[in-house]
């Protein structure tokens, strides 16, 4: 079974027109992660791959199933195509309860498939609650419910996550990592957040300008493999300050607020807002109880 | 006789509007639907030709209608000899005036509805293989209600208020196209003040309880909305 991506378009987005040029294989039952800035074309790329646009030209291939195809004239339409779509802001349908959410999905009632799902997904005891009486996390995953239902054979993650507040987003983080090992699907998923890819992500295509720029896993792209540090966490950089001959760099890593002394080569170039790596090499770290 | 004249003027007149706008729910759905998500180039040109009911006087409207559907021309003429309609001083004549005259009344809502639906939900659906029939009816429609409501009140409200296209188009012929509003302006010209009061005092209390029902169900209904 083999999955393979090769999408051309013009896109017209905020800061002028880019070419989304791609071609790239997938590999089956792994979660690929695209990352990239916004309006870098990893919300388009999710869209062509479900048939809600149309690349100018491209294939398509999903498990084997030929889905989009400009040279053969294949260009099967949204609903052929057998995809678990979650978007950024879940588009449950106000009008139905979660259950009902599902059993619409499944075109009518398969009890035994909805009580699984619901199970897998610890929806149980909010079936008969309507959306808008829920909680983000909880929308989250009656919409990843409702997606797997249909049992798609790819799976497309837009941004599910970023909407929720940081704990929340860990547990679902786990969640997905269950889930997915669960069942082997071969998904998709659109992030900024480089916690999150290392976490989930068996592959990374890095985007830019609608080009893939790298595709490799997490840690070869976030690495910096040039360091061989003990500790290494992603930060943001949120101030820098002179302070005599050195720096006081204030940084953001995960939700913490720290501050580190650099010298000036390090932080040559270097601006508030910028992503880092912050590692440690021979140091003593204290474990403290708390 | 009198008491009859008047139920006879009253039951025509929802008779009238109930009809219209009927089928101005039928036509309206669809019809906001295509300006609502259509990318065409033409779509203000669409959109102007359904509001022009808005500003144009009845008066005009009901004038060329009149022309337009009169058996003196090759249109009514057609109608008349082909479905042995003629829809000039005719109930059916009014029932098709009221609908144009409406039309925006029921359009307008409902396309707005629609545009302020997010897009996603539509995506949603196709995704999980909806046609876009079955996406309209399970989805869109059932989260547009509030507006759907607002447009078959308005339009029924409206269809009931006028005046200047059905006294053109249908002039005062009684038990067929004599409605309430027009009963108003001809027991006026004939001084006879008491039956007058009577229509106008009907229609208005009639159409205040109308709008307090649907203002009532409208709480409940908006509670369910996104």
């Amino acid at each position: 079974m083999s999955c393979e991506l090769t999408l051309q378009k013009e896109l017209r987005g905020a800061e002028g027109a880019i070419a989304l040029d791609i071609a790239t294989p997938l590999k089956s039952g792994e979660l690929t992660v695209l990352f990239g800035k916004s309006g870098a074309g990893k919300s388009t790329i999710l869209k062509m791959i479900a048939g809600l646009m149309e690349p100018e030209c491209g294939k398509i291939v999903i498990e084997g199933e030929t889905w989009f195809d400009s040279e053969k004239k294949i260009n099967l339409p949204p609903q052929k195509r057998k995809v678990g779509f979650v978007f950024q802001d879940y588009a449950l349908f106000p009008n139905m309860s979660v259950r009902k959410n599902l059993e619409y999905a499944l075109d009518g009632k398969n009890d035994k498939k909805i009580e699984e799902i619901l199970e897998l997904t610890e929806l149980t005891n909010l079936t008969n609650e309507m959306p808008q009486t829920l909680s983000g996390g909880q929308r989250q995953r009656v919409a990843l419910a409702r997606a797997l239902v249909r049992e798609p054979k790819i799976l497309l993650l837009d941004e599910p996550l970023s909407a929720l507040d940081y704990a929340m987003r860990g547990k679902l983080q786990d969640e997905l990592l269950r889930i997915r090992r669960h069942l082997g699907l071969t998904t998709i998923l659109v992030s900024h957040d480089i916690a999150e890819v290392y976490k989930l992500s068996n592959h990374v295509l890095e985007l830019e300008q609608g080009k893939i720029v790298k595709s490799a896993s997490a840690s070869e792209i976030f690495g910096g493999s040039s360091l061989s540090g003990k500790f290494k966490f992603s930060a943001e950089v949120l101030h820098i300050a002179q302070s005599d001959i050195v720096y006081i760099v204030t940084l953001l890593v995960g939700q913490d607020v720290v501050k580190i002394v650099a010298n000036k080569s390090e932080i040559e170039g270097l601006q508030a807002g910028d992503r880092v790596i912050l590692s440690s090499k021979a140091f003593n770290p204290l474990l403290v109880r708390v | 006789m009198l008491e009859e004249s008047f139920v006879a003027t009253m039951l025509l007149t929802f008779k009238l509007a109930g009809v219209t706008t009927f089928l101005l729910l039928l036509i309206g759905v669809p019809l906001g639907y295509f300006l609502a998500f259509s990318k065409s180039r033409f779509k203000p040109v669409y959109e102007a030709i359904v509001s022009m009911p808005l500003v144009l006087p009845p008066s005009v409207l009901g004038f060329y209608m009149l022309v337009f559907f009169s058996p003196q021309n090759s249109f009514g003429m057609w109608l008349e000899e082909r479905f042995d309609l003629r829809l000039v001083f005719s109930f059916e004549g009014l029932v098709v005036a009221s609908i144009i005259f409406s039309l925006p009344f029921m359009v307008h809502p409902i396309q707005s509805g629609f545009s302020s639906l997010p897009r996603n939900l539509i995506d949603a659906a196709y995704t999980l293989g909806k046609s876009r029939v079955n996406t309209l009816w399970h989805v869109l429609l059932p989260n547009i209600r509030a507006s759907v409501l607002t447009g078959v009140v308005i339009s029924f409200a409206h269809t009931v208020g006028e005046f200047g296209v059905v006294l053109m188009m249908g002039g005062n012929i009684a038990g067929e196209t004599r409605v309430a509003s027009i009963a108003i302006y001809d027991e006026v010209e004939a001084l006879n003040y008491a039956l007058a009061n009577r229509y106008a005092l009907t229609l208005f209390l009639i159409s205040f309880v109308i709008l307090l029902f649907v203002y009532a169900i409208n709480k409940h209904f908006l509670r369910a909305k996104v």
